[in-house]
C-alpha cells in the first residue's frame, strides 16, 4: 500500500512543476527516439550491407595460391643451424587447384554446401575498333545462380543459355554500352596465350557495381579453359554454406587440409565490418550524449523538488516515514520522467522510421536509387527505453539520497 | 502515578557549530502516562529542543531517551522512524500539510505508512477524525482552501491518525487568532483529560500554559521550576 503513496507524492510533485517536468521528459524522448531511428538505419545498413556481401560472392574461395611460400629443404634438414639463404625463389608449380574436381565433390557432399569449380583470368573483349580488358570467369551456370546474385541481376537473356549457345559470354551491360554491343552480337575475345574467340553475347546483366558490369565476362569453364589454354584446370573452388556465420572456420579447415589459399567472405570484407565497429561506437557515443544531456535535465527537476520540498521531507519524516520512504519517493519520479520519455520516444521514433521510410538515395557503388535499409526490429526501442530508464534512474539517485539524508530537526527547527 | 511514558535521563544536547552551543543541558524528566504538561520558558531556552530530543527527532550529545520504558540510545533512524510513526504524534506551529493533497489524503498518510489498517478503514478512520474536529466538510479541499484554525485542527487530526499514546506540540496556537487558539487549546485539553493521552505541549501563551495540570518552566537549557496543579 505504501507504494501507492510514494507514487501518488511523486506524481503530486512533478505535476505541481508541470513545465519543467514536461522539458525533462522531452529531452530524454528525443534521445530514445534519435537512438531509435539511427540504430535502426545504422543496423539495417549493415544488415543490408553484410547481406549484400553474403549474397553477391561466394561464401568460400578456395584460390590456386599458397599463402606462405614453401619453406627451402635446407631449413627443414637443419632446423637448428645457422643457416641463411638469400635471393632464393620459391619452386615453381603448375597453377591451378589439384584434383578440383574430386574437392568439389567432397565439400558437396556436406548438407547444404553448394561448391563449384571455376577458372579466371584476363582477355580483352573487341568489337570493331574499341577494345575493353575483361576479368573471365569460366563457371558451371547451373550452380553459379546459387553461388552468387548475378542471376538475379540479369537483364536480357540467362546464364543458362550459356549451355544451349556456342561459345556464347554473358556480359554487364556497361561493357556492352562501351562496346556499342547487344544481345546475340558476336564479340571478339583475345586471351593473353593469344587464342582469338568470336563468341556470341547471350546475356547482359547490371548489378550496380561498376566494375563488374564494366569488366566482367562470364563463360563455360570449359570455353575459358580453351580460351585461357589451361586444359582440365580450375583455379578456384567457390562454395556457398547454409550459414554464412560459420565461413570463417570451414575456410580454415579447408586451408590446412588442402594447403590452399582459401579466403572466407569475412577475410575478404575484414575492412568492411571493422567500419560497422565504428559506425555503432559512434551510433552509441552520440545518443549516450543525448541522454547524458537528458539525465541533466532529470538531475535538476528532482533537485529542484528535493530542495524545495525540504519542510515536506521533515513532516514526512517526522511522521515516521524513513529516509528510505523518501528516497524513493524521488526517485520514483526520476522513473516516472524516464518512463513517459520513453514512451513517447518510441512513438517519436516510430514517425521518424516512417519518414526515414519513404526517403530514397543513391547509395555510392550502386547506381540505382534505394530506398533507406531499416531494422525496424524491437531491439532498438529496447535498448533505447533501457537507456531511458538507467539514465533516469542515475539522475534521480543523487537528488533522491540527498533527500534521505535530510534531518527533519534543522528543517524544523529553522520554521519556527 | 501510572508508568512513564517518556524519559530523559541527565539529556545533554550541544549543536557543535563553530562556537558550540548548549540547547539542553543535563536534564533529568519523567513523563507519565495520561499526563498533559505544558513547557514555557523565554526564547532560546531550549524548550522546542527538549521537545524534539523527546519526539526522537533530535538525538541527545549525551544522556538517554526512554520512551514507553525503552532505552532509544543506538537505534537506527529507520526503527527510530518507526517508533515516531506507531507511538508520537507532532504538532508544529505551521501546520506542515502536504498542500498537494487533499486534507483528507493528508490525515490518512501515517495510517497508509504503517499499513495496519485496509484502505476503507484508513479512510473512514480519516472521516472520523476530521469529523471529530468538525471539518469532515473540508475532506475534498486542499489545504491552501482552509482558515488557519482549519488547517491547525486537520494537523492535530493527522497527529492522532495511528492513535499515538503521546502527542508533541510545538508552539501549536502560535499562529492562530484568539478564537481558534482557544478551540485548539481545548481539543489538547480533551486529548490528555478524555482519551488518556500524553500531551507535552510548548508555548509561549500564558493561558495555554496555564490550563495544563504540570508546567515546565525551563531557562538557559534547564529546568528551572517543574509544577503539578
Amino acid at each position: 500500500m505504501f507504494w501507492r503513496v510514494s507514487i501518488g507524492i511523486a506524481a503530486a510533485q512533478l505535476s505541481h512543476r508541470r513545465r519543467q517536468t514536461i522539458v525533462s521528459t522531452l529531452g530524454v524522448a528525443l534521445g530514445v527516439g534519435f537512438f531509435v531511428a539511427t540504430s535502426a538505419l545504422m543496423s539495417g545498413s549493415e544488415k543490408d550491407m553484410v547481406q549484400r556481401l553474403v549474397d553477391n560472392a561466394p561464401h568460400i574461395t578456395v584460390k590456386d595460391e599458397f599463402r606462405t611460400a614453401a619453406p627451402q629443404p635446407v631449413f627443414a634438414a637443419y632446423p637448428a643451424g645457422a643457416v641463411s639463404l638469400s635471393n632464393t625463389k620459391p619452386r615453381e608449380y603448375l597453377r591451378g587447384v589439384k584434383n578440383h574436381g574430386a574437392k568439389v565433390e567432397e565439400v558437396s557432399r556436406q548438407t547444404g554446401v553448394i561448391a563449384a569449380s571455376a577458372l579466371t583470368g584476363t582477355a580483352i573483349v573487341r568489337y570493331a575498333a574499341k577494345d575493353v580488358s575483361a576479368a573471365i570467369a569460366g563457371i558451371d551456370p547451373e550452380k553459379e545462380r546459387f553461388l552468387t546474385t548475378i542471376e538475379e541481376d540479369m537483364r536480357q537473356g540467362s546464364l543458362m543459355r550459356l549451355r544451349t549457345a556456342s561459345q556464347g559470354i554473358v556480359i554487364g551491360e556497361g561493357m556492352a554500352a562501351r562496346l556499342g554491343l547487344g544481345m546475340d552480337d558476336l564479340a571478339t575475345v583475345v586471351s593473353p596465350e593469344g587464342i582469338v574467340r568470336r563468341m556470341k553475347i547471350v546475356g547482359l546483366f547490371r548489378t550496380g557495381n561498376l566494375i563488374l558490369d564494366e569488366g566482367q565476362v562470364y563463360m563455360l569453364l570449359k570455353d575459358a579453359q580453351v580460351l585461357l589454354d589451361k586444359p582440365f584446370v580450375a583455379n578456384r573452388i567457390r562454395i556457398k554454406i547454409a550459414d554464412p556465420d560459420m565461413a570463417e572456420e570451414m575456410a580454415a579447415d579447408l586451408e590446412s587440409r588442402w594447403g590452399y589459399r582459401t579466403e572466407s567472405w569475412q577475410e575478404v570484407n575484414r575492412d568492411f565490418l571493422g567500419l560497422f565497429v565504428v559506425r555503432n561506437v559512434i551510433t552509441y557515443s552520440i545518443v549516450g550524449a543525448i541522454m547524458a544531456v537528458a539525465a541533466f535535465g532529470i538531475f535538476n527537476i528532482i533537485s529542484t523538488v528535493v530542495i524545495e520540498k525540504r519542510r515536506d521531507i521533515a513532516i514526512l519524516m517526522s511522521m515516521g516515514f524513513r529516509g528510505s520512504d523518501i528516497q524513493w519517493v524521488f526517485l520514483v519520479q526520476g522513473v516516472f520522467v524516464g518512463m513517459i520519455g520513453m514512451v513517447m520516444g518510441w512513438m517519436l521514433g516510430l514517425v521518424l522510421l516512417q519518414m526515414l521510410g519513404t526517403v530514397e538515395m543513391t547509395v555510392p557503388g550502386l547506381m540505382d536509387k534505394q530506398k533507406l535499409p531499416l531494422e525496424k526490429g524491437l531491439f532498438q526501442f529496447g535498448v533505447g527505453g533501457l537507456f531511458a530508464l538507467v539514465s533516469a534512474v542515475a539522475a534521480a539517485w543523487i537528488p533522491a539520497r540527498k533527500a534521505s539524508q535530510v534531518r527533519p530537526v534543522d528543517i524544523i527547527r529553522g520554521a519556527t | 502515578m501510572s508508568e512513564a511514558i517518556v524519559e530523559l535521563r541527565s539529556v545533554t544536547r550541544v549543536l557543535q557549530e563553530v562556537v558550540p552551543v548548549t540547547l539542553v543541558r543535563d536534564i533529568d524528566l519523567t513523563i507519565h502516562r495520561g499526563e498533559f504538561v505544558s513547557v514555557t520558558g523565554p526564547s532560546g531556552s531550549g524548550k522546542s529542543s527538549l521537545l524534539y530530543l523527546l519526539g526522537l527527532l533530535d538525538l541527545p550529545t549525551s544522556g538517554h531517551v526512554l520512551i514507553d520504558g525503552e532505552d532509544t540510545a543506538g537505534f537506527s533512524p529507520d526503527h527510530l522512524a518507526d517508533i515516531r510513526l506507531a507511538k508520537l504524534g507532532f504538532v508544529f506551529q505551521f501546520h506542515f500539510l502536504l498542500p498537494e493533497f487533499t486534507v483528507l489524503h493528508n490525515v490518512t498518510l501515517p495510517m497508509l505508512r504503517l499499513g495496519r489498517l485496509g484502505e476503507k478503514e484508513i479512510r473512514e478512520r480519516g472521516m472520523s477524525l476530521l469529523a471529530d474536529f468538525e471539518i469532515a466538510d473540508q475532506a475534498k479541499k486542499r489545504p491552501e482552501q482552509l482558515s488557519g484554525g482549519q488547517r491547525q485542527r486537520v494537523a492535530v487530526a493527522r497527529a492522532l491518525a495511528n492513535d499515538p499514546p503521546l502527542i508533541l506540540a510545538d508552539e501549536p496556537t502560535g499562529n492562530l487568532d484568539m478564537r481558534n487558539s482557544e478551540i485548539v487549546q481545548g481539543i489538547f485539553a480533551r486529548l490528555a483529560a478524555e482519551q488518556g493521552r500524553t500531551v507535552i505541549a510548548v508555548t509561549h501563551d500564558k493561558d495555554f500554559a496555564d490550563s495544563a495540570p504540570r508546567n515546565i518552566h525551563l531557562v538557559d537549557g534547564r529546568i528551572e521550576s517543574d509544577v503539578k496543579r
